[in-house]
């Protein structure tokens, strides 16, 4: 108890700091997994892909983040043997996040295909079996949490097919494939726009203290995306059918339609991920924050600040300005194969997976889902070519990552219990 | 911070690209066989060699893009058509240069002359090959399309009618093929024996051309059968 109280301030700075690094390096690496389908579909700039992320990663990470936020914090660890040492789970919460955030920089440095949230989750379950006790591991959710991650791949992929074959039913198998392209995509701009603001309407908004009820919810929702929806035909009924494009390939005119929607679901995929991933970094963040702020009270309710979230946010958005542009360089290069006929039925696919992972509180790899969704996509007959050696490095980064993230926790769980006591 | 990725990873190198650049490099190849037939008739054997010349270098590159596509094929890669399919399409459209190659080699290597009377026959047949070749040609520009539609709707049956075409062009050398024949049977014995039979090989050399150009499209079309 008193080492919390007499160290208070420290523990704050040094969770906003380590929080900060964590952000940083979601936002340099992780964010560029999130965006790349649209600047590999050309249908935005590596400049507006940064905008339109930074905007809405923070507003997702705002909004929508609290409830993985709460899981990380508190649903790993079942503090209630640690009433009489609470500064076990400070030390502890910090050693995950340092963990994470070094394994995260060391796994970018070298191209390893390494998950966020795979990173943090090690690392608590690492630091609290070998500094608590196995005991303290609260099993059943973690099982969850890792079947959420084998679920949520599939799950996308399955939306993506979805969503797919009906574009081509509606779309491209047609006659006139540009007229019918400028008539039903405004619905999947609905569709987007109505998806995100519902769940966070009914999941996010209670964080940050408003309530609302479900029909509420429901119009609102609907009136969002209505609103999203005239805006996005405003911009397609701009496009015109470009003959000399066409020749060389029939659909660049369709594509153009597509475009539009693509940029929609951009901001959906950067919500989305900033909903989930974002509390990666927050949730050890919060957990310190509550502790500490209850003078070493463990499982007291208490309600997430704000400026935690916004840690969160602002060291997404300084990552992804200092590096995140020169991933998104190299993999905008690298997608040629993603029209955004393709990309935008993938991401959506993706978004809706993550968002409502995150509305159920699952923290979920936002880039395993988008994959998903790309092999959905694929297996629609959407795709050229995929190379599905990909799927066995995923397998393997779950293998590596999730035991490296905890010995890291492990050593620095003990180098910070040996500085502060 | 190394910039590497993972996400780029999972989309393969799309083989529709490289096959596509395949058959114009081929169709390339194959239409030189205009000016080269000219050049033999006009008997000016300094152009025939250096026509020959030239289909036999863009034969070779066409088989370095061969070798490379097929490279890049890689056991991991998750297609739309399956790999096989693909690797027969190009292995035909490969042999369509290699068609062209063998007729060019065969006169320029014994310096045939063309009797006078198939002469104006034989530049049409020469000339609605090199048709079978392009028709193959446009049919396979049409696989980034098939892509696009996921080998569905109205797509497939715009390549079907390609295809149909393509058919007909070949029919139509078929028929002046035979004419030639005809022709030069009435007049083999003129001729020394061993000029005649190879005279027979050429035109039969020459009637693979559209032979194996039609077969491009006879194999898409299984692709599309479904």
């Amino acid at each position: 108890m008193e080492i919390i109280i007499e160290n208070a301030s420290l523990f704050l700075i040094l969770a906003g700091v380590f929080g900060l690094f964590m952000a940083w390096g979601i936002g340099a690496n992780d964010v560029a997994n999130a965006m790349a389908t649209s600047v590999g579909s050309k249908a935005l700039t590596i400049k507006q892909a940064i905008l339109i992320a930074a905007i809405f990663e923070f507003a997702g990470a705002v909004l929508a983040g609290g409830q993985v936020t709460k899981t990380i914090r508190k649903g790993i660890i079942d503090a209630g043997g640690l009433a009489a040492t609470p500064e076990l789970l400070v030390y502890g919460m910090l050693a995950a996040l340092l963990a994470a955030g070094c394994w995260l920089l060391i796994a970018s440095h070298k191209g390893w295909p390494v998950s966020t949230t795979h990173s943090i989750i090690g690392a608590i379950v690492g630091f609290a079996i070998v500094g608590i006790g196995i005991h303290a591991v609260n099993w059943g959710k973690v099982g969850f949490i890792v079947a959420s991650w084998v679920i949520s791949p599939l799950l996308a992929g399955v939306i993506a097919f979805a969503i797919f074959r009906s574009v081509q039913k509606l779309i491209l198998d047609t006659e006139n494939p540009f007229d019918n392209a400028k008539k039903y995509v405004p619905i999947y701009i609905f569709m987007a726009g109505f998806m995100i603001s519902l769940v966070t309407l009914v999941k996010g908004l209670k964080h940050i203290g408003l309530e609302t009820t479900a029909i509420e919810n429901y119009s609102y929702a609907v009136v969002i995306g209505l609103l999203i929806m005239a805006v996005g035909k405003y911009f397609i009924n701009r496009i015109e059918f470009d003959q000399s494009l066409n020749r060389s390939f029939h659909y660049a005119s369709v594509e153009k339609v597509f475009g539009v929607l693509m940029i929609v679901t951009a901001c959906a995929m950067a919500f989305a991920h900033g909903s989930n991933d974002v509390a990666n970094a927050v949730g050890p963040v919060a957990a310190v924050v509550s502790i500490v702020g209850s003078e070493g009270g463990i499982g007291q309710k208490s309600v997430l600040p704000i400026w935690v979230l916004l840690i969160g946010g602002a060291g997404i958005v300084t990552g992804l300005m200092m590096y995140g542009h020169k991933v998104m360089a190299t993999v905008g290069k690298k997608i040629t194969e993603l029209t955004p006929s393709r990309g935008f039925a993938a991401e959506l696919a993706a978004a809706t997976t993550v968002v409502l992972a995150s509305g159920t509180g699952l923290p979920i790899s936002t880039t395993h889902t988008l994959v998903g969704a790309v092999l959905g996509v694929g297996l629609a007959r959407g795709m050229a070519a995929l190379n599905l050696t990909v799927i066995r490095n995923i397998f393997m980064s779950w293998i590596i990552t999730l035991p490296a993230g905890g010995i890291l926790a492990i050593l620095f769980f003990f180098a910070l219990k040996g500085i502060f006591s | 911070m190394a910039v590497s990725n993972y996400m780029s990873g999972i989309f393969g190198n799309s083989p529709v690209k490289p096959m596509q650049m395949h058959m114009e490099k081929v169709h390339e190849c194959v239409s030189l066989l205009v000016p080269f037939f000219e050049a033999v008739l006009a008997e000016d054997w300094k152009k025939v060699e250096k026509t020959q010349q030239k289909i036999s270098a863009l034969e070779n590159e066409a088989d370095v893009l061969k070798k490379e596509l097929r490279l890049n094929l890689p056991k991991g890669l998750f297609m739309q058509v399956s790999r096989r399919d693909l690797l027969e399409i190009l292995t035909i459209q490969d042999s369509v240069a290699n068609k062209a190659k063998d007729v060019a080699g065969l006169i320029l290597g014994r310096k045939m002359v063309l009797p006078k009377q198939i002469a104006n026959d034989y530049l049409k047949f020469v000339q609605r090959c090199v048709d079978a070749s392009a028709q193959a040609k446009v049919t396979i520009d049409e696989l980034d399309e098939l892509v696009e539609t996921g080998f569905r709707g109205t797509e497939v049956k715009l390549v079907q009618k390609m295809i149909k075409t393509l058919d007909k062009i070949e029919a139509d050398t078929d028929k002046i093929q035979r004419k030639i024949r005809l022709k030069l049977f009435e007049i083999e014995n003129d001729m020394p024996p061993l000029e005649a039979m190879f005279m027979y090989k050429v035109i039969e050399a020459t009637g693979d051309v559209a032979d194996q150009s039609q077969r491009v499209g006879s194999r898409l079309q299984l692709l599309l059968a479904r």
